[in-house]
């Protein structure tokens, strides 16, 4: 019965953001752009919430796989794009939605292969450790892509620009509800009690026979395939990214929206993701105080909700021990 | 989710240009916080010192003219965002800024979809106004800039140079590339090629490699920060070849952190404050009376770029997007503070450079280099 109402849900929510996106040109330009920042924002933060929040391991490093995203689907539809299209049969809704399908895709698994990659050595590390490695990736990944050449595939440190303008309110939602609808129907399943293993007790886990790291780089690898994904629609909404935006904030960012949140509640961390980012539009009358109007709010709220705005276990019925 | 969507669309007003108060708007983009802020609060005192101005005179075309400014925190993504929020809550009818060029390229784009005119004050990377058709600017462009440093060197009688690049400041690396470029085609050699990223505060390893290959002087096109802290370590390790650079070296700062070691460098800009023309020190004794310093490079640009787009609308006699457009694309040897400005067919400004040196921990005037 609940199996059905998720896939419902999920149906739902592809047909409300595939109607929105239908009549989004009546949509005010501003507004339009803050909910795909919202929609955007929302699939970095629960695809980190996988593994920062129900895995229990501390990445540092999420912004770094949303550029691999970014720069892998602009590739895709910067240089195959126009071959693309002609295969497809000339410009076109369909042929643009195929290109951008297998941009995004690309992308998201781009990400994944390098979450892979990172993953297999180091998350045999614990808490600051791993913390410590997915930094210093962020890192990595930001220098090498600065450090192209200029007239590279990469654009070096101007970045890429003129990337066709995809990025739609269906696209963003979309994603995001599959994202949503995937991570949470992987959390309830045996796969999330490995998760949950692995963030309780990662001994106990070991000594009942899970194999910890199996379930851990499995997290990291879906979490950065979401955040590929995410990557790849914002370079199609900004048609112009560089490394510089995929800095260590931008990783904390996304961090900072999932304690909010709750760490390993979806509902919270969504929710969190959508105030977070709006809540940057409603500040911009504090002009030069809204960055220590924002950080007085973090603090207050850590200090008065410590576990979180809707901390887990408030929507989820889990059995705990 | 739908009631939500109805009241947005229920937002969204038709029509452009002026408000309620039947003001004309204008929306500009600065970086007020953030890593580039001292440019953003400059070109800021100079397009309120330019809206003040035309205000005091009357305004334009009847009304009096609003401005609008939002902060980007000099961030990625940022610019494009509020670029949006003017054009559709703003209802502005041209808009001025970036400074950096990075975020005028996300603001072009948006600004050129939507039919409102843009005029960049000092954003120099080429591709700015490749976005299209309404997006112009009022200072020079890299290749001009990295060109007319080259011409200074060959002018010198120097034939070696050594190159240091910010690789991360797209700035840095168009303007190297522009001066390699012309100065190897007039017969210099480059000795070395060297690179660093912002935020470096150790040099001496690129300088020891800069040093070994004897060069006449060190073309060091980053911005101050660093190049203030690479003037110091540079004769520290007994290089006494001059610097060279472009107008990111326009602060205070640049003598602050390298005192004497930056004495006796050269640097393209856009205008120097020390020139004696009467139209330039007005302008200098003006600002100086509002905001209590001599105003630098940003903020004489981002003053002219105001009364370009003023004048324009004087002009054209309307604030509508494509008579506007028009208007500005047929500036001709506007009277500006950084010179008279001419905007040619790919909308960037051609005009001259002035080379400056630090002299006694002052910035100045060398020569003119004409385009």
């Amino acid at each position: 019965m609940k199996h059905h109402t998720s896939h419902f849900a999920l149906l739902l929510a592809l047909a409300v953001s595939l109607g929105v996106s239908l009549c989004s040109s009546q949509l005010d330009d501003y507004y339009l752009d803050i909910m795909l920042n919202v929609g955007i924002n929302v699939i970095l933060a629960v695809s980190l919430n996988l593994v920062n929040g129900h895995t229990g391991q501390f990445s540092l490093g999420h912004a770094a796989f949303m550029a691999v995203g970014a720069y892998g689907s602009s590739m895709v539809t910067l240089e195959m794009g126009a071959s693309m299209m002609r295969v497809l049969g000339g410009a076109g809704p369909v042929a643009e939605s195929v290109t951008f399908l297998v941009a995004l895709l690309v992308g998201g698994v781009s990400a994944a292969v390098c979450g892979w990659i990172v993953g297999m050595p180091s998350l045999r590390l614990r808490g600051d450790y791993l913390a410590i490695v997915t930094l210093g990736f962020n890192e990595i990944i930001r220098v090498v892509l600065q450090n192209t050449n200029g007239d590279g595939p990469f654009g070096g440190a101007l970045g890429l620009k003129g990337i066709p303008a995809y990025t739609s309110f269906f696209w963003v939602f979309a994603t995001a509800a599959i994202a949503i609808y995937t991570i949470g129907a992987l959390v309830n399943s045996t796969y999330g009690r490995g998760f949950l293993a692995v963030r309780d007790d990662e001994i106990a886990g070991e000594s009942m026979g899970i194999n910890t790291t199996r379930y851990k780089v499995l997290a990291f690898v879906i979490g950065s395939f979401f955040a590929g994904l995410a990557g790849g629609l914002y370079a199609h909404l900004r048609t112009t990214i560089s490394p510089e935006g995929f800095n260590f904030l931008k990783s904390v960012d996304v961090v900072v929206m999932v304690i909010l949140g709750g760490m390993g509640s979806t509902v919270g961390v969504i929710v969190a993701a959508v105030v977070l980012t709006v809540l940057n539009e409603f500040l911009r009358d504090f002009e030069q105080y809204r960055m220590i109007v924002f950080s007085l709010l973090l603090i207050v709220m850590m200090i008065v909700r410590p576990q979180g705005l809707l901390p887990a276990g408030l929507f989820q019925r889990r059995k705990r021990a | 989710m739908a009631a939500l969507v109805l009241g947005l669309t229920g937002c969204k007003q038709q029509g452009g240009g002026g408000d309620a108060a039947g003001d004309i708007v204008i929306g500009e983009v600065a970086a007020l916080t953030g890593g580039t802020a001292t440019f953003g609060t400059s070109s800021n005192a100079g397009t309120k010192m330019a809206v003040a101005e035309i205000n005091m005179a009357g305004g334009l075309l009847g009304k009096q003219v609003r401005l609008v400014t939002e902060d980007d925190q000099s961030k990625q993504g940022e610019a494009g965002t509020v670029a949006k929020k003017l054009i559709s809550r703003d209802k502005v009818v041209a808009m001025l800024g970036e400074v950096a060029s990075g975020r005028s390229l996300e603001m072009g784009p948006i600004c050129q979809k939507a039919g409102v005119p843009m005029i960049s004050p000092a954003s120099t990377n080429a591709k700015v106004t490749e976005a299209g058709d309404y997006v112009f600017r009022v200072c020079f462009i890299d290749p001009f800039q990295g060109t007319v440093m080259g011409k200074f060197a060959i002018s010198r009688g120097w034939k070696k140079v050594a190159i240091l690049i910010d690789t991360k400041q797209d700035y840095s690396v168009g303007l190297s590339q522009y001066f390699k470029e012309y100065f190897a085609k007039n017969g210099g050699t480059i000795t070395g090629e060297q690179s660093y990223g912002s935020g470096d505060k150790d040099f001496k390893a690129q300088l020891t490699a800069i040093k070994a290959g004897e060069p006449d002087a060190i073309f060091a096109s980053g911005y101050y920060n660093e190049t203030g802290l690479i003037a110091s370590q540079a004769r520290e390790l007994g290089i006494t070849v001059p610097l060279l650079g472009g107008d990111g070296w326009d602060s205070p700062s640049l003598v602050e952190v390298a005192g004497s070691a930056i004495e006796g460098s050269f640097f393209s800009n856009h205008f120097s404050n020390e020139d004696t023309s009467p139209k330039i020190q007005e302008f200098v004794k003006k600002f100086q009376s509002v905001y209590g310093k001599v105003p630098d490079a940003m903020a004489a640009l981002a003053y002219d770029s105001g009364m370009i787009l003023a004048d324009a609308i004087k002009r054209a006699g309307t604030t509508e997007g494509k008579a506007l457009r028009d208007a500005i694309a047929a500036t001709k040897d506007f009277d500006g503070i950084t010179g008279k400005i001419t905007l040619d067919e790919k909308r960037n400004a051609n005009k001259s450079a002035v080379v400056l040196t630090i002299k006694n921990g002052k910035f100045s005037y060398v020569e003119t280099v004409a385009p």
